[in-house]
């Protein structure tokens, strides 16, 4: 088992329920697969630093993942037979990336504690459609 | 005729005391660089969002590939432009 790190990025023209669908058909193939899912982040709708596809914005997910190494082609030919997905990556992490990986989820579920920051996220989301 | 040849300044020389440069992962002991933050890797590219060379940076070679390798990443997935100009 290898620790994996996996970013896509959806079309933003698909509505809140279809990215939920769509982010849920991933894990669920995770799921089918024997991957152990350790961490899961949807950042939200993020500008593009150049065009991609003639889109300007795209949702951006990260999952990280502990799976055999044989996963990762299927994981791939799923992410090119989807049309919702505009951009992908996928690596392994090295033992310095697993260290950081997990203090950055540390410090990411202290803050979530602390301050309710999902809210401010949201709200930022929000701004961010409408001004698109 | 000594007196003469000694030479007075209004205000002390200053002598270009060259600056050591430093690998700031190696002294601050960061061991893995962070596609996901493009802020961060701003400080490696130039204003066309090209990676600057070891020269200028003071990065050690282990460290400058894996800034290269986290900066490819981050243009891969649209945080950082491959081309631009005025990026700062």
């Amino acid at each position: 088992m290898n620790y994996y790190e996996t970013v896509f990025i959806l079309t933003p023209v698909l509505s809140d329920d279809q990215m939920k669908e769509a982010v849920e058909k991933f894990k669920g193939i995770l799921a089918e697969n024997n991957a152990e899912l350790v961490n899961e982040e949807l950042w939200g709708l993020r500008k593009l630093a150049y065009p991609i596809q003639k889109k300007s914005t795209g949702f951006y997910c990260l999952f990280e993942f502990k799976a055999e190494p044989s996963f990762i082609k299927k994981l791939d030919i799923a992410f090119r037979r989807d049309e919702r997905v505009i951009r992908f990556l996928t690596f392994r992490l090295d033992k310095y990336a697993v260290e950081y990986a997990e203090k950055r989820r540390r410090t990411r579920a202290e803050k979530a504690s602390q301050i309710p920051a999902e809210t401010v996220e949201a709200v930022e989301e929000a701004v961010e459609v409408k001004e698109n | 005729m000594a007196a003469n040849s000694e030479i007075r300044y209004l205000t002390p020389l200053t002598v270009d005391t060259k600056k050591k440069k430093y690998c700031r992962f190696k002294r601050s002991g960061i061991k893995y660089i962070d596609y996901k933050d493009p802020e961060f890797l701003k400080k490696f590219l130039n204003e066309q969002g090209k990676i600057l060379p070891r020269r200028i940076t003071g990065t050690s070679l282990k460290f400058q590939r894996r800034v290269a390798q986290a900066v490819k990443r981050a243009r891969h997935l649209a945080l950082l432009p491959y081309v631009t100009d005025l990026m700062k």
